[in-house]
């Protein structure tokens, strides 16, 4: 009896063991194993499409290439054949890894970094916080702290400056129209079987130029990760010679074409007032003290020791869509409802009522698009909403790329947009005004009014809307979700929601104005 | 000459995510008592573990925005002696987190099912003392869906966990000393986000649980009516990572370990000897990316002979 209940124990205890050793396999990203980027269209003309900031797609020269049949060619033909001998394993996932997209890649990289640096600053002793400073990159805090407004800017710097760089390449490879490796050499094309093979001339590299341009932006907003981005990039171009797709003389002309055209951003970037967002104490006070003159409870932080605003003038930050008067005198939205008024006392109540009555359901949409703290933020999260959807598009590198600079630029500009009602109105937090109100997400750092994920979200929506119409109710539905979940998490007012909505929209708007006349549909 | 056995209850309350302590075992017995055959106990304990200062990595800390982070569990556990040498026994407990500043929402809801088997394999007896060799095999999983990446204020940590533990028990005359060490497997588990960031951004739901260790060292009276031991208790987990400074944003594969110093108590009724109470407290004297707890528990506990009623 007791031998069988013994026997019959062990056969559970097995079986529990062998359950659990399954599920325990190591976990896969979701973009880990995808294949290679075969576009249904490789956008031949798209060197002509319109460029964000550059004035010319040959704004900056790149040299004729030497003739396929020179012997420096031969060569170069000549060192692929030889990377592509005895690849290891590790050499073949960094081949399927690149060639999956590296507009991808790289946009999921920043998302890495973005979720890295997204980390508010730990308080002084004396109660103060520290500023992270972009000249002392490594002090703690390091810079920077890639807050959402930070990380929008940077996702839209990066974003565009890839695109301007692919059409200059694109200019190129049609001027220059230097077939690829696989299509000159029929050894290469028998060993190149982990890429897409097109009529795409390789001249200049299009992995190259994103390589190039792509690691020089990072010296403005990422300056502590430099090396390394620079480590990527030279995964890539190693990946890239192996995979047969271009030649030496390709990667160099395009590199370096990529980070030239970095330059004109980064211009833009050091001169756009973003330096300047931070503020000082006295206009922190002041902001205070004018949203009080109106008769209103101005905004105070919940943190201790009490934090200064995120970014109070990030409004003030040139966007790419639109012009500062368009800004306050288009897109700002009208004021909150008076905190002294029966629609604010609503408004608060509905917020303590979802503090008070929390739903296993709601969490799950809280937790879904809390999009905090070491996060890639409300901007990364839409970044890889469309990256997941342009997978199945089967777009071109530089359809990609316009595609994700249409996206970040909407919702750098809605960062924008919002930031400026935010000072504008200076509007206090639920939890500020009625204290039973508890949250159920962390509490940001900012006033209210209105809600950044509604206006990040709308934004998003409805440019990805037009990027993939049958798409459209699906992105609605997100932003939905995402914009609500601020209000079950506790930390918005329905009115800073709905605002956020109609601004995110019409920055939207802007971005559908743009691609509808930008020559690539 | 019954002997209630209890489940240690030493804190399924400082179980909780960074305040973790013996949790993830809480519920896995580590003393050397047994259950008699046909014995069944019933027990109801109440845990109560707060911690101010907590380890962000090796970084000690304070944080105004939590104030004091207290959790609080009431555990059911039942626990039945198939013969004196083979006990099963499982635990239910309901738990719920406050922090005393700040805004942060607190977390309810019913925790983690535990079932442990206890065979007692070989017994030894030299004169006065007595060596007994215990193996010990234990299960649990959530018994609801609750939210796993809200530390501090989540209730646990989401894992379906399988113990394995040895443990010896070496007693003269009333003095013992107990020592058990214990390997946990912990399954993956899965985030209400659809990526997250801990060294690197895992574009998943699924987080890679690192498995843990646990020992115990045990030693103190025990008496027929009366027990007392002081405990001293590490939990390592094997992996992980540490929490990057002032990062609020916890996932529930950090690498938690702590050392606990205690003492628990029981006593059993002289009239009633069904009865038994017992209480004990434990504190973190040292941690990694965990409360500095300090936890305290109280519980009561019957045992009805159903052998006895089994028969004609």
């Amino acid at each position: 009896m007791k031998k069988n209940i013994l026997i019959y124990l062990s056969i559970v205890a097995v079986g529990l063991v062998t359950t659990i050793v399954a599920c325990k396999k190591s976990i896969e990203g979701r973009t880990e194993n995808i294949s290679f980027l075969a576009p249904s269209n490789v956008d031949a003309n798209a060197g002509s499409w319109k460029l964000v900031l550059l004035s010319r797609p040959d704004s900056f020269s790149v040299a004729a290439p030497a003739a396929t049949n020179s012997p420096g060619y031969i060569g170069e033909l000549n060192e692929i054949k030889g990377l592509q001998q005895n690849l290891t394993s590790d050499q073949i996932d960094k081949i399927k890894y690149w060639n999956a997209g590296a507009v991808l890649r790289w946009n999921e990289i920043m998302r890495e970094l973005v979720s890295r640096h997204n980390l508010p600053p730990y308080q002084n002793e004396d109660g103060t916080y520290p500023i992270p400073n972009s000249a002392n990159p490594f002090n703690y805090p390091q810079f920077p702290f890639s807050n959402p407004p930070y990380a929008a800017r940077a996702y839209a710097y990066v974003s565009t400056a890839q695109y301007d760089a692919l059409v200059a390449c694109w200019h190129y490879k049609t001027l220059y129209n230097r077939p690829a490796p696989y299509k000159t050499d029929s050894i290469i094309n028998a060993n190149a079987k982990y890429i897409a093979k097109t009529d795409l001339p390789s001249y200049p590299s299009e992995d190259a130029v994103l390589a190039g341009v792509t690691a020089e932006m990072m010296k403005l907003f990422f300056p502590t990760e430099i090396s390394f981005v620079e480590q990527k990039a030279a995964d890539e171009k190693a990946s890239t010679l192996a995979s047969g797709k271009n030649t030496r003389s390709d990667w160099t002309a395009g590199e370096a074409l990529g980070r030239q055209i970095a330059t004109v951003f980064l211009a833009r970037g050091r001169t756009d007032n973003a330096g300047k967002a931070v503020g000082t104490p006295a206009l922190w006070a002041q902001m205070e003290q004018d949203c009080a003159a109106k008769g209103e409870v101005p905004w105070i932080s919940q943190e201790s020791p009490k934090r200064p605003p995120m970014l109070p003038l990030f409004g003030k930050v040139k966007a790419f869509l639109f012009d500062s008067a368009t800004l306050v005198n288009t897109i700002r939205p009208g004021a909150p409802p008076s905190t002294s008024s029966k629609q604010f006392k609503d408004e608060t109540d509905e917020v303590l009522y979802y503090s008070e009555h929390v739903t296993r359901d709601r969490m799950k949409i809280i937790d879904f698009w809390a999009d905090g703290v070491a996060t890639p933020t409300p901007a990364g999260h839409w970044n890889d909403i469309a990256a997941m959807d342009f997978l199945t598009q089967n777009f071109s590198e530089v359809r990609w790329a316009r595609n994700m600079a249409l996206l970040n630029m909407a919702m750098m500009d809605a960062a924008i947009a919002c930031w400026d009602a935010k000072y504008a109105y200076f509007n206090p937090r639920p939890s500020q005004i009625d204290p039973r109100i508890k949250t159920l997400t962390g509490l940001p750092n900012f006033p209210s009014y209105i809600s950044g994920h509604s206006t990040f979200s709308s934004a998003a929506a409805t440019i990805l809307g037009h990027i993939i119409p049958s798409r459209q109710a699906a992105y609605d539905a997100m932003a939905d979700e995402a914009k609500m979940s601020r209000l079950y998490g506790a930390i918005h007012y329905r009115s800073d929601i709905e605002v956020g909505e109609q601004v995110g929209k019409s920055v939207g708007a802007f971005a559908v104005q743009r691609a509808e006349s930008d020559g690539a549909e | 000459m019954r002997r209630i056995t209890k489940i240690i209850s030493s804190s399924v309350a400082s179980a909780i995510l960074i305040t973790i302590t013996c949790s993830v075992s809480a519920q896995t017995d580590m003393d050397a008592i047994m259950m008699n055959k046909n014995q069944f106990c019933q027990g109801l304990t109440y845990d109560y573990s707060s911690w101010d200062h907590y380890w962000e990595g090796t970084f000690k800390r304070t944080n105004e925005n939590l104030g004091t982070v207290t959790t609080q569990s009431v555990m059911y556990m039942p626990n039945y002696g198939i013969t004196s040498n083979l006990n099963v026994m499982a635990s239910v407990p309901y738990v719920w987190t406050n922090a005393s500043e700040g805004v942060l929402h607190g977390m309810k809801g019913f925790q983690d099912l535990s079932l442990v088997v206890k065979w007692r394999p070989y017994k030894i007896a030299l004169g006065k003392n007595q060596l007994s060799f215990f193996a010990l095999g234990g299960f649990a999983t959530p018994l609801s869906n609750y939210v796993i990446e809200f530390l501090p204020m989540s209730i646990g940590l989401g894992s379906t966990n399988l113990t394995a533990r040895g443990m010896v028990d070496f007693r003269r005359d009333r003095f013992t000393v107990t020592a058990s060490a214990a390997y946990i497997w912990r399954s993956n588990v899965k985030l209400d986000k659809d990526s997250y960031y801990d060294t690197q951004l895992h574009l998943t739901n699924e987080v890679e649980m690192p498995n843990a260790t646990q020992y115990q060292l045990r030693t103190g009276y025990r008496g027929k009516y009366l027990i007392a031991e002081a405990l001293l208790t590490k939990f390592v987990t094997l992996g992980g990572y540490d929490i990057t400074k002032n990062n609020g944003q916890l996932y529930p594969n950090i690498k938690m370990n702590s050392t606990m110093v205690g003492a628990n108590v029981k006593y059993t009724l002289k009239s009633f000897t069904n009865l038994s109470f017992d209480g004990g407290g434990n504190f973190t004297v040292a941690g990694r990316n965990v409360g500095q707890s300090k936890a305290f528990n109280v519980g009561a506990f019957y045992v009805l002979n159903l052998g006895k009623k089994a028969k004609p």
